[in-house]
């Protein structure tokens, strides 16, 4: 047992045994394999399955029936619109954030480091009552959105905030300097640097952390309960439709606008996972793989 | 290398099958409820705070000695499906009678529960109209909530079952006074009109009322007075004609002795003492105590002019649930769909 252990550390070896195929899964890693499996079945593949399973209960027609009611119909899509708006949002600051944590320098950086998790750790309804008193009609800022769009947007902001920042930040911490330098010696501007060296070898993280938020937004509930307001048509969202079928006994309604988020969701993932390879094939081969392969640049960082 | 082989798989195998046979078996413990002097109470979530005083006073009696209590409290209608889901209950005590009949339908409830003196019902109180302190918007009556700038916060009668008292208690006041079903449609139109939030439970609503959500809340009488108690800076009106709320209360098929006196206790004088100085209305009106947090802490339950009852004025909750509220064709449900294309 555990002279298999250790070989498996050995690179050469875990290669070679890679290379004969899955018959060289070790004992441990059937085993690792298996619980693994066990465990995520039973925490997500079959409830999910069974929330498709009810959704199916209804036939196409009731389905369809449940889909385009108008309140429900409504409040999909303004639970998609308001998604995908602070996913763009979170894309473009949460990179900020990342690259500020990263880079900069500055007083109360760790504190930052730390709190950024906050909107994450904190009781989704804490978070509402926090923005309810911050952004509600008692503001000591003096900005009201409460009951409208921009309270559902500010909330899903607020609890998805860490998502892209999570993602990006380890990535950007890995990345060597050296090749910015490099780029910059070859005149490339810090714009051109940003755009064609550190941007592609971030867009998968990016992407990973775009999914992750745009998921829990299309999916919050507690946040938004006390800011929103839920009104039909304007501000009320998916989640809220789920609870009303569900407090009337219509548990098939309820997994159906369920399984039409878990569809959303998906395609939304699989996009950005097609978009992110697109976007990242032709500069890796062109712009990256020279630098990153040149001996010489590895010896010296060995010195 | 066989034999450790054998262990390593084995092991785990054993220990998830035990784990397994251990969830079960809580599982079943816990659907087997009330060993000898343990009461098990699922009740809706403002009984979490009024329950402690009458329990106290239980205990304190010959029957109630020694008896130990499980309490769960959350929204009526998650806490009636928490016990067809298998959540151990000796009684149950929800905001509305159809969240008991679904227990009953399950057999989990006996068919005759409201066959007692008190019908099922175990507290009472009236939809109140709550105003900011000093009421600035003059609100004294149901026609004052529609006039323009009037901003009203209501929990959503679709996601909580207990909001659905408010909503009718502002439909019936038309038919109280002689107008006809459009007539209170029409009513609950402009009341939509004018409604700035619908969260999704009683105390998310009274939350964001607080937070300065609004101009008017509507909500129960006995929530007005416990929250004003507790030191809430609000006022809040008893309309002219509004509906009497009954929350039900029964015993489970499994209920055992000291649930049964605890039972008959919350129904005795005492037990409803305890109650009414929570702000809930007795059900024996011969009862009268002094109520702290109420408009008039020594006259704390006035009589309105019209007292609309669900049984007498919306024929039982059974037919008001669908006519009202039904998912398609309720007319509530169709009233606030249409608010939202306004």
């Amino acid at each position: 047992m555990s002279s298999l252990d250790i070989s498996a550390g050995v690179p050469g070896t875990a290669r070679r045994r890679r290379a004969r195929g899955h018959r060289a899964l070790g004992v441990g890693s059937t085993l690792g394999l298996g619980v693994s499996m066990i465990w995520f079945s039973l925490l997500v593949l079959i409830p999910l399955v069974a929330v498709l399973i009810s959704a199916a209960g209804l036939g196409l027609g009731g389905l369809w029936e449940v889909v385009t009611s108008p309140q429900t119909a409504a409040a999909l899509q303004i639970t998609v619109l308001e998604s995908v708006a602070v996913t763009a949002v979170n894309v473009v600051m949460g990179t900020a954030l990342a690259w500020v944590l990263v880079r900069d320098r500055f007083w109360g950086k760790r504190l930052l480091d730390i709190v950024i998790d906050v909107p994450f750790a904190l009781p989704t309804i804490v978070a509402g009552l926090v923005l309810l008193s911050l952004y509600g009609p008692s503001s000591p800022l003096g900005v009201d959105v409460a009951n409208t769009r921009y309270a559902v947007f500010l909330a899903l902001a607020f609890v998805t905030l860490p998502f892209v920042v999570r993602t990006v930040q380890p990535v950007l911490e890995t990345l060597e300097r050296d090749v910015e330098e490099a780029a910059a010696s070859l005149g490339a501007s810090r714009m051109v640097t940003f755009r064609r060296v550190i941007l592609p070898s971030l867009v998968p993280a990016i992407a990973a952390g775009a999914a992750l938020s745009f998921a829990r937004g299309i999916s919050e509930y507690g946040s938004l309960v006390l800011l929103s307001g839920n009104l039909p048509g304007r501000t009320e969202v998916a989640s809220v439709r789920v609870l009303t079928y569900i407090e009337n006994g219509n548990k098939g309604a309820a997994a159906a606008v369920a399984a039409i988020l878990l569809l959303v969701a998906l395609t939304v993932i699989v996009t950005l996972d097609l978009l992110q390879r697109r976007l990242l094939t032709p500069q890796s081969a062109s712009l990256r793989s020279p630098l990153r392969g040149d001996p010489e640049r590895t010896a010296s960082r060995g010195n | 290398m066989s034999i450790k082989w054998k262990s390593t798989v084995l092991t785990p195998v054993i220990g998830a099958v035990a784990g397994l046979a251990a969830l079960t078996g809580c599982a079943t413990a816990g659907a087997t409820s009330g060993s000898a002097d343990q009461v098990s109470i699922v009740g809706f979530s403002v009984m979490k705070t009024a329950n402690a005083q009458v329990l106290k006073d239980f205990q304190k009696t010959a029957a109630g000695k020694g008896v130990g209590f499980k309490q769960s409290y959350g929204a009526s209608g998650d806490q009636s499906r928490a016990v067809i889901a298998g959540l151990g209950a000796d009684e149950v005590h929800l905001s509305l009678e159809p969240d008991v009949t679904k227990l009953v339908e399950e057999g989990i409830v006996a068919k005759d529960w409201k066959d007692g003196a008190n019908k099922g019902v175990l507290t009472q109180s009236v939809v109140v109209i709550v105003v900011r302190k000093g009421n600035p918007k003059h609100i004294e009556s149901w026609d004052d909530l529609t006039k323009s700038g009037v901003k009203i916060v209501t929990p959503n009668p679709g996601s909580s079952g207990s909001a659905k008292w408010n909503i009718l208690a502002a439909y019936g006041h038309v038919i109280a006074q002689g107008g006809s079903p459009a007539d209170a449609s029409a009513y609950l139109t402009k009341f939509f009109k004018n409604t700035a939030a619908l969260p999704g439970s009683g105390k998310d609503a009274t939350t964001a009322f607080e937070g300065g959500t609004g101009d008017v809340l509507l909500s129960y009488e006995n929530e007005a007075i416990e929250a004003r108690a507790s030191g809430a800076d609000f006022d809040y009106v008893v309309p002219e004609q509004t509906l009497l709320i009954q929350n039900t209360a029964a015993l489970t098929k499994d209920a055992d002795k000291a649930a049964k006196a605890l039972f008959k206790f919350q129904l005795s004088k005492q037990g409803q003492s305890d109650y009414a100085e929570q702000g809930f209305r007795p059900l024996d009106s011969s009862i009268s105590v002094d109520v702290k947090g109420a408009n008039d802490p020594k006259q704390p339950f006035p009589t309105p002019k019209t007292l609309l009852t669900i049984d007498e004025d919306f024929n039982g909750w059974a037919e008001a649930n669908t006519k009202y509220f039904d998912e398609k064709t309720g007319i509530v449900t169709k009233l606030i769909a249409a608010s939202g294309k306004s």
